[in-house]
């Protein structure tokens, strides 16, 4: 299967790790990510004004050229997942915002909200297979316990998103089952590091992180993963604790069990 | 309430889309916002006092440059008032005015440090200017 795949502003700067560990994987599980042409930033942040039309933009132009391929967009960074999710879901459901996007950009064919927007994990879950993954796992991660750190922007709004259970995620945990380690589920998972005010004031984005990582302590974990750049840059730069768990993303520890890495 | 500060809560209002008056005044949104503590008003009160047109106090506040973003109040909100819909609207009633961008081009590189990710830096610019 091939996706139209968004990279995203980071993953092409300080998560590289993310990206590069998220294609060769999806690449030994026969999945072919190809990138999109001169893609845009999507801006990070979901404009929820009603009148923001610049703003969402380059979400459309992305989604418009996999429309034009013919394939679902894949995002992997969870911030360009959200942004360009809520993006389509406005281009589907708001006339307003669906006509004033397409008079400014003066498509060929005006985009309606036709493509399909699958975050990596939705594609290693539904098109892959937890058990397919399980089968391909080279070195299992027996003895390791992760805890899954969701944060907000994969899950919230649930009724936009539909990415999962938005108090009660199973997804990552049953990542982690896959590649042979441990789950261990913290309180904290699906609420928010603080990150996006770490320009404003550090000292929230400090709090949120260290409280995130010290109950993921308490409970035992080595190691937590997620998906967001800004989370991982939170907890593990902004973070004041000592001998915190290792932090990383999810596609290195996918590599890792698949023997790529 | 002033003919302008009617005026801006009939703005604040198209912006967000939000009905105040749906708000059952339960205090979940700010039960469960993880900013609580760093705002001088809540989400609860945002939407009570858009309701009652004080927006100019809200414009004023520091609580619209410390929220999240995380969507927990739109998310937990059993009536789907969604008051960070009027956080975000008020905000961009604040950034939208001539010279009132909230982060500056020119105060961004003393912010930086080696691992901080080009997303920290396009949200902040999406949330605190124009």
């Amino acid at each position: 299967m091939t996706y139209s795949y968004y990279p995203g502003c980071t993953l092409k700067t300080k998560a590289k790790e993310l990206d590069k560990y998220a294609r060769a994987s999806a690449e030994a599980l026969g999945v072919t990510l190809e990138e999109i042409e001169d893609w845009q930033c999507c801006g990070a942040v979901y404009p929820l004004a009603l009148d923001e039309i610049a703003t969402k933009l380059s979400a459309v132009r992305a989604l418009d050229s996999a429309k034009k391929e013919g394939r679902d967009l894949l995002t992997l960074c969870s911030a360009c997942h959200h942004v360009i999710k809520r993006v389509n879901n406005d281009m589907l459901t708001n006339d307003d915002i669906r006509m004033k996007v397409n008079n400014y950009l003066k498509l060929d064919t005006d985009y309606v909200g036709e493509t399909n927007v699958v975050h990596y994990l939705e594609m290693l879950r539904d098109t892959v297979g937890f058990d397919n993954i399980k089968a391909a796992v080279k070195n299992p991660l027996k003895g390791r316990k992760i805890a899954a750190y969701y944060g907000c922007l994969l899950l919230r709004p649930a009724k936009v998103m539909q990415f999962d259970n938005p108090e009660n995620p199973t997804i990552l945990e049953d990542f982690i089952k896959a590649i042979g380690a441990t789950p261990v589920i913290t309180g904290y998972r699906n609420e928010c590091c603080g990150g996006y005010v770490a320009l404003e004031d550090k000292s929230i984005p400090q709090k949120r992180a260290n409280m995130i990582l010290e109950e993921a302590m308490a409970k035992g974990a080595d190691t937590v993963i997620t998906a967001c750049p800004l989370c991982l840059y939170n907890l593990e730069t902004n973070s004041t604790i000592e001998n915190k768990p290792a932090i990383c993303y999810f596609t290195e520890l996918l590599a890792e069990a698949l023997g790529l890495k | 309430m002033t003919v302008n500060e009617k005026e801006l809560a009939e703005r604040v209002i198209r912006i967000s889309g939000v009905n105040t008056k749906k708000c059952m005044k339960c205090g979940k949104c700010s039960g469960t916002c993880p900013s609580y503590d760093d705002m001088e008003y809540h989400p609860h009160q945002f939407v009570s006092m858009v309701e009652k047109g004080q927006i100019k106090k809200l414009m004023e506040s520091k609580s619209i440059w410390t929220c999240l973003s995380c969507f927990a109040c739109i998310e937990r909100c059993p009536r789907s008032v969604e008051p960070a819909k009027l956080i975000e609207a008020v905000r961009v009633c604040v950034i939208r005015q001539q010279g009132e961008n909230h982060l500056k081009a020119n105060a961004v590189p003393e912010k930086l440090d080696d691992n901080m990710p080009q997303q920290a830096i396009v949200s902040a610019f999406r949330k605190y200017s124009k």
